[in-house]
This record gives structure tokens, C-alpha cells and sequence, in this order.
């Protein structure tokens, strides 16, 4: 059912209004045609008389009186098969890399729809990413999201792509894909990752999406969208296991600040709309896991702090939604430590059924919760020898501050090519905790402490 | 005459042309006839919050009214069920429409062909009002179902059905009063807006125990009382809401995950099933009902599900049982308030929320208590209700966290810092508070013994001193502290670590009896007594605290209740171990 008019009569920033339509859906795709191309919005309001349509690819050189719109009487869509792998699209889903356009199986709502929580299914496989800062303490699971909180210069990108090229099940050979959304990035950032899926042969199971930062902005409303409508095909109708990585969130909430003031709405902190936890909840939500399906999805999206503040609305809100977060921080970069991976500000919230017997070691919970109480008291300890100079410290805050700095040097600190076992992260842990009195590791039960402490020392 | 579609703007639609709309009455929008919610009227606009997603509804198609205000179902088959926010049953969604959530499904929130065992306890003649009770069903073996007269209904009982199965929709009595016969059945539906009536509130002194070592002792809540736990992302409120819902000792549990993760619904559904109720011994699940609209799901029925949520506690509080609602996230609640009210174009408050947010969390707050059940006989149950609460970067300058403090009695402050030490429950000691605290006090100096407030309001001191020596420690070094204030401390890091810590996921941690968490305290206490008393006679710091006594106190919490030593003989065993390993180098 395709309408068309010649009644754009307002253009306020991306927004264009059509009048004289009286029956456009709420969310309805619409088509300008301008004199050599075509742009694309989507219905925001749709009255008797008028539709508000935010214009994709911008607004620039449209004209109230030539430009023809047509509602296309559905929303946005796009065609998937299996012959999405190994493509790179447009921030608006439209293929970018010169091949011919793969053939589609069938269309699907970009918008997708929320899963039942009742047919979810618990995330609890572990991955192992080879990262110790990761995998000992802030495990990553199938079918979590957990973000990268990261800061403008940060190695948040070398940080996704280690644990792209390194993530695994243990004990699985499954299908997996990748999917990478890039959200107003530079094409050096998104030609780092596509690079390194090229290194690691994933470019082959890889959807790409690329909306760079001189491309339209509120074009990026749309790409994680279609990212992760791939994302659920490839999961849930083709039982893939499927990262998906969405860089960079900050850029798709100024977007969404951008449409909102546009709309002159009563702007929430910081100017985002109030709305935006709804918003952002309906990406990271399309993570997970379903029960009777072999497929999952993770996400790892990644935001930059401005200025390093985890209470900004963006990484405020975000945290509310996921499942943790990896916390970039920038002392431990300035000190040369990869990944700069603050643990104790980091968390993930699945972690506990990831692990331990039988899944990871019977040793693994306790020893993350010394492994944090004992750096949480050194760094404290630090702070305090600053202050005051070494020589105020008790005997066994200086043990701690010891401790703190090597859990620093050999625990966090690892290559952007070193991969882990998970064996090897927690003998890390043990090496440290021999340096303290056996009294101080309240957190471990006496069993595992026989067990472990002296293993290979 | 049916109304039609004049403007849609998300969740927000308004419409024309309805034959006398009434506020708060249920509406089915457009073709896919989507559930909405009468929230204004304009002349001849009516506005209308969608409770699932309005894409592709077109001006002109048609809205119909329903004539009847937004209510829940309430009857047997309430416990164990999953609901989304407008008590939409979840898991029969699943079996009509598979694993996502499509729109415009219409599912009764009670099954229709469950039949139930009904065991009538009224003699025919017998005069009833709402709330009396007319019969039991056993729900699950854990929840005895009070079958009761609805609350508009008053009258003489002129026929009840014998003991017999019956499915909720066959009638099991009638009522007469003047000339009219109501035919009763198993449910009725009530209004989620409007609070069901009771005989009156009565003053509640009993505290709800949770098992949790820092709230029974530091912060306790009563039954029927009301309790927020502000804090930031990753402080562990969810945590603190499914402990409380796991160990509270109350009848029923209400979880109502309003905004949301999903998973975490996910988690209550698969723990619930196998996790033993301490009391009863039964799952969980049949104590419980859970109302989830995760944030994903639609913005509106967010703001019902509170509501629905408060509707069924206050259902099962008049049977006479005790019951506990959990409500996560009140923010997510408040976010929703906010965005209907913007695309409303009201005039906002603080921070965009609407001038009507303080009175709405005050009234939803108000439907806590103990009270004396509507009806006969004569009972009394309580709902206490506990919100959480998501300020914006923890800020409890937020207007939502005040306008919540206002009306709360016990405040359970989440702090960061703990958090990121992995000091769990996070819950900081110093700002949080009870204003229960006295009259709770006295409960359990009768209930379990007689110095158990004092000793509380011992530790608290030291807590308190503890702070202030750190910011001395902060000035001039630890080692220009004397040593009664090194022990100040020592014994403070113990009370934290050894009693304030407590592990969740800890099998035997994750619950603490009273007489478990009284015998900690003492111990603590009564270490810190002796080595103060060392101390002060010259003793040397040191030595005094090397006592293992102290590293078999940093244990108690991991051991099972039936292994632990019983008080008195644990008392003198710590005495001895002062006197035998202290007082030869005296």
C-alpha cells in the first residue's frame, strides 16, 4: 500500500513533516525522492492530517516543494539468508562491499520483538576470552551483554578484537558468527576490526555494518538495529553462536539526543530524552539465550565515557541494563598496562553461574573474591602511602601494596595476542596470594587453600 | 459508537469519537486491537497509554471501550504464575505465540479449566461482608487459599457449594441482599488503582527476619512496614531483592521486575523451583507470583505493573497472611510516569518528572501495612513493601529517591566504594537507617535476649568510631593511633568482614537465623571487651590480637546453624582462650 505526496511543508533539522496524510503507520518506512537519489525515514508521529518522518540520511538539500515522499506501508526491513556472512552493509542495511546483492530468504523487522522472559534460558556456558582480567573476575557468558566502558584514546577496539579472535566455549566446535555494528566511528577504528577479523579468518563468518562518522547520523538510530536483526536470524533460525559487537553507543545516543531536541521535547539529563533507558534497553536486550534453540547472542557494545564519567547518562543508563561492564581505566594505560581493564570498578553479573565445578574450577568464585578484596585493600593501602609515605603503613599494608602492584604487572597485564586458559589465570591468582599471610585470605575456604596455595610453587 | 485513531506518538495515542469514555478505563486500539488505558479526556479527545508496541497503527482505524477500569484477576491460580504488567499470563503468551512476544493476545490471567478442591467453611444463613471468608482451596501446600466475598458484596448467604472440585468459573455461592441474588464464584477482579479495603491499620512491632545479617540487626523492617534500597548500577539491589524474596519469613512473595533485565526474571523462574522455602520446607515458587515487564517490553504496562503487583499482595494480606512485595526497579516506574507524561505535554516538575510524581510513590508506598482484614473472621495480615530504587549515577538527590524517602521508614543505602571492594550486601551502615529500629529493639529483647539492642547499639558505636578513626589514619598514619584505637579498629574490620559481609551465593551464608546472627554479634562483642580491657592494662596490641579465637569468629558464618557451639559454651571458650594464651606473658 504505497502512498505518495508532494507536501513536505517543514524541515526542522532531520525532521521533515508531510501534510495532507492521513492514515501513515507509527514507525512506517518512508522514501524522499530527491532529483538523483533517494532518502529513507521513518514515521515518528502520524496524525489525521500530518506525519512527522525523521529523514535518515539527513535532511540537507530537501525542498518543502519538490520533494515527492512515498510511505511504503511497512517498516523497516531487512533480507537475510545465509549468504549474509562474509558481507559488509551500509549503516541502513545496504550492501557496501561491491558484490552482487546476496539473495534473501525473507524480510524481518529490524525492530525485532522482546522475548518472552519466560522463555529465556539462564546464560551459564562459560567463554573463555584469554583474558585474566576477564575470565577471573569478570567472566563473560553465552547470551550476555556486557559492555566496554571505556574513554577517548582507550584500547577499547585491540580489546574487542582480542576477544573476538579469542573467545571460545571450552569443549564446543560450534557454529559462530560475528556481527559488528559500527556506529559513527572513524574509518581507521572500523578498518582496525575488519583487519583483524581478516587476520583471524572470521571476516568469513562476519556481518558487518558500517555507519562512519561522515556518514549520516541518524542513520545510526537504525544500525544496531539491523545488526542485531542479523544477529537473531543467525542465532535463533540458524543456530549460530553469535557475538555481537556495537561500537561506538555514544554515538547512537547523540543521536538520539539530536531527533529528540528536534522534536523540542522536554529534555532529560544532560539534554538525552527521558526515554532513552526504554530506547537502549530494546538493543541490549536482544541478548541471550532461548530455551529449545542452540543458538545465542552476545553483546559486547562499547561506549566511550565522556570525560571518563561513569555516572554520564550514557554509561549510567546503560549499566542499568546490562550485565556488567568492563571498565577501561585510564591510570593503569598510562602505566602500560594491557588491557587497562579496572576490575574492581568492572563486574559481570552472570558470572557466578559460569563457573566454578565443572564448568570452570571449584576454586574460581573464591579466588576472585580475595583476588578483589586483597587489591581493593591494596590500592587503599596505596592511596593512604601517598599521603602519608610508606613508613605509615602497617606491615601488612605494605604486603598489600606489593600485592596490588604485581596484580597489576602479571594478572591484568597481558598481550593483545596472549590467550589465557582459564588454568593459567587462576594460578596467577595463587601465585599472588602466596605473598600474604595465609590468616589474610578469609575468602577462601581451608580446603581450597590446601589444595591450591602450594600448587606448583 | 466506536471511536477512531487520531494520532499516535509511541506508547501515546489519542482518539475520537468514543461513546463516554471513562479515566482509567481499559481500551482495545486499532486493528490488532492493542491493549490501552484512558489517562486523559479533552472534549472529545481521549488519551490513551498503549501497553504494547503501536507500530503500524494508522489514524482512522478503530479504538473500542471496555467499560470497565484497568483490574487484575484475583483468585486461586495467582501463585507460582508469571504475569507482565498488566497481569498478562506470561507462559500461556509462550504456548500461543512461541518465544517472542507478538501483539494483541488475549489470555485469561486465571485458568479457566484448573479445577480446584473448595472446602466451604460458612453455614448457609450466616450474613456475610466483603472479606469474609466463604471457604478454602488448597493452592499449593505452602498457600491455603481464603476463598472470600468480594469487597462490594454484602448480604445473607442463601446457598454454598458443598466440598467439591470446581473450575474458578462454576458459582460456589449467593448472596442476597433486598431483592438481589450475586452469584459468587472462586475470583473476582479488582481495580489495581484503587487500595482494597480493610477494617483498619494497626501498629506493627513484629520485624519481618530476612536472613540477612546487616538489615535483621542494623535496619530491621517490620511486617506491614515499607523500605527502599537506593543505589547505583552493580551495588547489588537486585541481589538484595531476590535474598529478601528467597528468606523473608512471610507467606506470600510479590516480585514485581518493573524495567528490568530479563535474565533476571529468567533466574527467579529457574531458582525459584528449587530453592527450599527455610519455614516450610516447599519451593519457593509456591509462595510466589511474579509481575515482569522487563525493559524491553512496553513503557505503559511498566506503569501498571506496580500496581498490578500491590493489587495481588493486598489480595492475599486479606486472607490473613503475611506477604512481602519486592518491587524492582520504582525508577523504571517513575521513567514511565515521566514519558507518558512528556508525550502528554504536561507541564513537568524536577527533572522532567511529572508534578504528580511525589503523591503517586507516597500512595503506592501507603498500601504497606498490618492491618485488621475486611470481613469474618477476625485476622490480621500484613504487605510490606520494599522498592528499589536506580538513581542516575547513584545520586540520591534524585527526585524520585526523595520523594521515596519521605515516605519510607527504613532506608537502605547501596554504596559504590563497598561495591567495588566486593563488600556485599553493599549496604553502607553509616547513612542507612531504621525507624523501626526501637520498637524492634524491644521485640527481640523479649524474643531472644534481653541485651540484644544494646549489643546492637554497641556495635553501631563502634562502627561510628571506626569512621571517625579512619579519617584520623586519613591525617597522621595508623601508627600514631593508640592502641585502644588500633583495637577500635581491628574489632571494626572484624564486624565487617565477619558479620556485615554476607555472601549470597554461599550455600550455607546466603541465610542467617537470629540466634545465628545474635551469637556473631556477642562473640565480636565480647573479644573486643576483653582485649580492650588487655589493652588498657598495659597489654601488648600485638600479641593480644593473635589469638586464634578470632580467626574461628571469622568462620561462624560459614558453618551450618546445627554445627555451630551453643552460646554459653562458646562464651567461655572465648574467655579461656584469653585467659591461657594472653595472660601467661601478662
Amino acid at each position: 500500500m504505497i502512498r505518495e505526496f508532494r507536501t513536505v511543508s517543514q524541515i526542522n533539522g532531520p525532521l521533515a513533516l508531510v501534510e495532507g496524510v492521513s492514515d501513515a503507520g507509527y514507525g512506517e518506512l518512508v522514501e524522499f525522492q530527491l532529483a538523483n537519489e533517494v532518502r529513507h525515514g521513518q514515521v515518528l508521529e502520524t496524525t489525521e492530517r500530518f506525519a512527522l518522518v525523521q529523514v535518515f540520511e539527513g535532511t540537507q538539500g530537501l525542498t518543502p516543494k519538490g520533494a515527492r515522499a512515498r510511505f511504503l506501508g511497512k517498516g523497516l526491513t531487512f533480507g537475510v539468508s545465509e549468504e549474509i556472512l562474509g558481507r559488509v552493509y551500509s549503516g541502513l542495511g545496504v550492501p557496501i562491499d561491491g558484490k552482487p546483492n546476496p539473495v534473501v530468504d525473507k524480510y524481518v523487522d529490524i525492530n525485532g520483538a522482546p522475548i518472552n522472559p519466560v522463555s529465556r534460558e539462564y546464560p551459564a556456558e562459560f567463554i573463555q576470552t584469554g583474558v585474566s582480567a576477564i575470565d577471573g573476575m569478570n567472566t563473560l557468558v553465552r547470551g550476555q551483554k556486557l559492555p566496554i566502558f571505556s574513554g577517548a584514546g582507550l584500547p577499547h577496539a585491540q580489546l574487542a578484537a582480542q576477544i573476538a579472535s579469542q573467545a571460545r566455549v571450552l569443549g564446543s566446535e560450534e557454529k559462530f558468527a560475528v556481527v559488528f555494528a559500527a556506529m559513527g566511528i572513524t574509518f581507521e577504528e572500523a578498518n582496525f576490526f575488519v583487519r583483524s577479523f581478516q587476520e583471524t579468518g572470521a571476516i568469513e563468518r562476519s556481518v558487518i555494518f558500517l555507519n562512519l562518522a561522515d556518514d549520516p547520523a541518524i542513520e545510526r538510530i537504525a544500525t544496531p538495529r539491523f545488526a542485531l536483526a542479523a544477529a537473531e536470524y543467525l542465532a535463533f533460525e540458524k543456530d549460530m553462536h553469535v557475538l555481537a559487537i556495537l561500537t561506538d553507543m555514544t554515538n547512537y545516543c547523540e543521536a538520539l539526543r539530536e531527533i529528540s531536541a528536534a522534536r523540542r521535547e522536554v529534555p532529560g539529563r544532560r539534554g538525552y530524552p527521558g526515554y532513552m533507558y526504554t530506547d537502549l534497553a530494546t538493543i541490549y536486550e536482544r541478548a541471550g539465550r532461548i530455551k529449545g534453540k542452540k543458538g545465542s547472542i552476545t553483546q559486547i557494545p562499547i561506549l566511550t565515557m565522556p570525560e571518563d564519567d561513569r555516572t554520564h547518562p550514557i554509561p549510567d543508563l546503560t549499566g542499568y541494563i546490562t550485565e556488567g561492564q568492563i571498565f577501561l581505566s585510564r591510570d593503569l594505560h598510562r602505566k602500560g598496562v594491557y588491557p587497562p581493564i579496572d576490575v574492581l570498578q568492572s563486574l559481570s553479573r552472570l558470572m557466578q553461574k559460569g563457573i566454578g565445578a565443572g564448568r570452570t574450577r571449584e576454586d574460581h568464585s573464591a579466588v576472585s573474591n580475595q583476588l578483589y578484596a586483597a587489591y581493593a585493600r591494596g590500592k587503599e593501602a596505596r592511596e593512604l602511602a601517598v599521603v602519608l609515605g610508606e613508613a605509615a603503613l602497617t606491615d601488612v599494608d605494605r604486603l598489600y601494596v606489593e600485592f596490588a602492584d604485581r596484580f597489576e604487572r602479571e594478572f591484568v597485564n597481558q598481550g593483545t595476542h596472549e590467550n589465557r586458559s582459564i588454568q593459567e589465570t587462576l594460578s596467577i591468582g595463587w601465585r599472588l596470594f602466596r605473598m600474604l599471610p595465609r590468616s589474610e585470605l578469609k575468602r577462601i575456604r581451608d580446603e581450597l587453600i590446601e589444595r591450591y596455595l602450594m600448587e606448583g610453587a | 459508537m466506536a471511536g477512531y485513531v487520531a494520532r499516535v506518538a509511541g506508547p501515546l495515542v489519542s482518539a475520537k469519537g468514543l461513546d463516554k469514555p471513562m479515566m482509567y478505563e481499559v481500551v482495545r486500539v486499532g486493528e490488532l486491537k492493542l491493549f490501552g488505558e484512558v489517562i486523559g479526556i479533552q472534549e472529545d479527545s481521549v488519551y490513551i497509554q498503549v501497553y504494547e508496541d503501536t507500530s503500524g497503527v494508522r489514524p482512522g482505524e478503530p479504538v473500542e471501550g471496555t467499560g470497565h477500569l484497568l483490574s487484575v484477576e484475583l483468585g486461586p491460580g495467582l501463585i507460582g504464575s508469571i504475569y507482565d504488567g498488566i497481569q498478562r499470563p506470561l507462559d500461556v503468551f509462550e504456548q500461543i505465540s512461541g518465544v517472542f512476544l507478538t501483539r494483541g493476545i488475549v489470555a485469561n490471567a486465571l485458568s479457566r479449566e484448573k479445577i480446584w478442591h473448595f472446602v466451604p467453611s460458612l453455614d448457609i444463613g450466616s450474613q456475610v461482608e466483603g472479606g469474609t471468608v466463604l471457604g478454602t482451596v488448597e493452592e499449593t501446600p505452602t498457600v491455603l487459599h481464603r476463598i472470600m466475598v468480594p469487597p462490594d458484596v454484602e448480604g445473607e448467604l442463601v446457598w454454598i457449594a458443598s466440598e467439591g472440585d470446581y473450575t474458578i468459573e462454576e458459582t460456589i455461592a449467593k448472596v442476597k441482599n433486598g431483592d438481589e441474588i450475586k452469584e459468587l464464584k472462586m475470583y473476582h477482579r479488582w481495580p489495581v488503582r484503587i487500595p482494597r479495603p480493610v477494617k483498619e491499620k494497626l501498629y506493627s512491632d513484629t520485624p519481618m527476619v530476612t536472613g540477612q545479617r546487616v538489615l535483621d540487626t542494623f535496619f530491621p523492617v517490620v511486617k506491614g512496614g515499607s523500605a527502599c534500597v537506593p543505589g547505583p548500577f552493580g551495588a547489588g539491589k537486585t541481589v538484595i531483592q531476590h535474598q529478601l524474596s528467597k528468606w523473608s519469613d512471610v507467606d506470600v512473595v510479590v516480585y514485581v521486575g518493573c524495567g528490568e533485565r530479563g535474565n533476571e526474571m529468567t533466574e527467579v523462574l529457574i531458582e525459584f523451583p528449587e530453592l527450599k522455602d527455610p519455614r516450610t520446607g516447599g519451593p519457593l515458587m509456591e509462595r510466589t507470583v511474579l509481575v515482569a515487564n522487563t525493559s524491553n517490553m512496553p513503557v505503559a504496562a511498566r506503569e501498571a505493573s506496580v500496581f498490578t503487583g500491590i493489587t495481588i499482595a493486598e489480595y492475599f494480606r486479606d486472607m490473613g497472611y503475611h506477604v512481602a512485595l519486592m518491587a524492582d526497579s520504582t525508577s523504571r516506574w517513575a521513567e514511565a510516569m515521566r514519558e507518558i507524561s512528556t508525550r502528554l505535554e504536561e507541564m513537568p516538575g524536577e527533572e522532567g518528572y511529572p508534578a504528580y510524581l511525589a503523591s503517586r510513590i507516597a500512595a503506592f508506598y501507603e498500601r504497606a501495612g498490618l492491618v485488621r482484614c475486611a470481613g469474618s473472621p477476625e485476622r490480621t495480615g500484613s504487605a510490606t513493601v520494599i522498592g528499589a530504587v536506580s538513581p542516575p549515577g547513584g545520586d540520591l538527590s534524585d527526585p524520585v529517591v526523595q520523594a521515596t524517602l519521605r515516605v519510607v521508614q527504613v532506608f537502605w543505602g547501596l554504596d559504590q566504594q563497598l561495591a567495588f571492594s566486593r563488600h556485599f550486601p553493599s549496604i553502607n551502615w553509616l547513612s542507612s537507617y531504621s525507624l523501626y529500629m526501637e520498637r524492634v529493639g524491644e521485640f527481640y529483647n523479649r524474643a531472644l535476649a534481653t541485651d540484644w539492642l544494646q549489643k546492637r547499639n554497641q556495635a553501631m558505636a563502634i562502627l561510628q568510631r571506626e569512621s571517625e578513626l579512619l579519617e584520623l589514619v586519613r591525617l597522621v598514619g595508623y601508627d600514631a593511633l593508640s592502641p585502644e584505637e588500633q583495637l577500635y579498629l581491628e574489632t571494626a574490620r572484624s564486624l565487617r568482614e565477619d558479620f556485615l559481609q554476607q555472601d549470597a551465593f554461599d550455600e550455607v551464608d546466603s541465610y542467617c537465623s537470629m540466634q545465628k546472627q545474635y551469637l556473631i554479634l556477642s562473640a565480636i562483642l565480647q573479644v573486643h571487651e576483653i582485649m580492650l580491657e588487655l589493652v588498657r592494662k598495659g597489654g601488648d596490641l600485638r600479641q593480644i590480637l593473635a589469638n586464634p579465637i578470632r580467626e574461628r569468629i571469622s568462620r561462624l558464618r560459614w558453618q551450618r546453624e546445627q554445627d555451630l557451639p551453643p552460646l554459653e559454651v562458646f562464651k567461655g571458650e572465648i574467655a579461656k582462650s584469653f585467659f591461657e594464651e594472653v595472660m601467661p606473658n601478662d
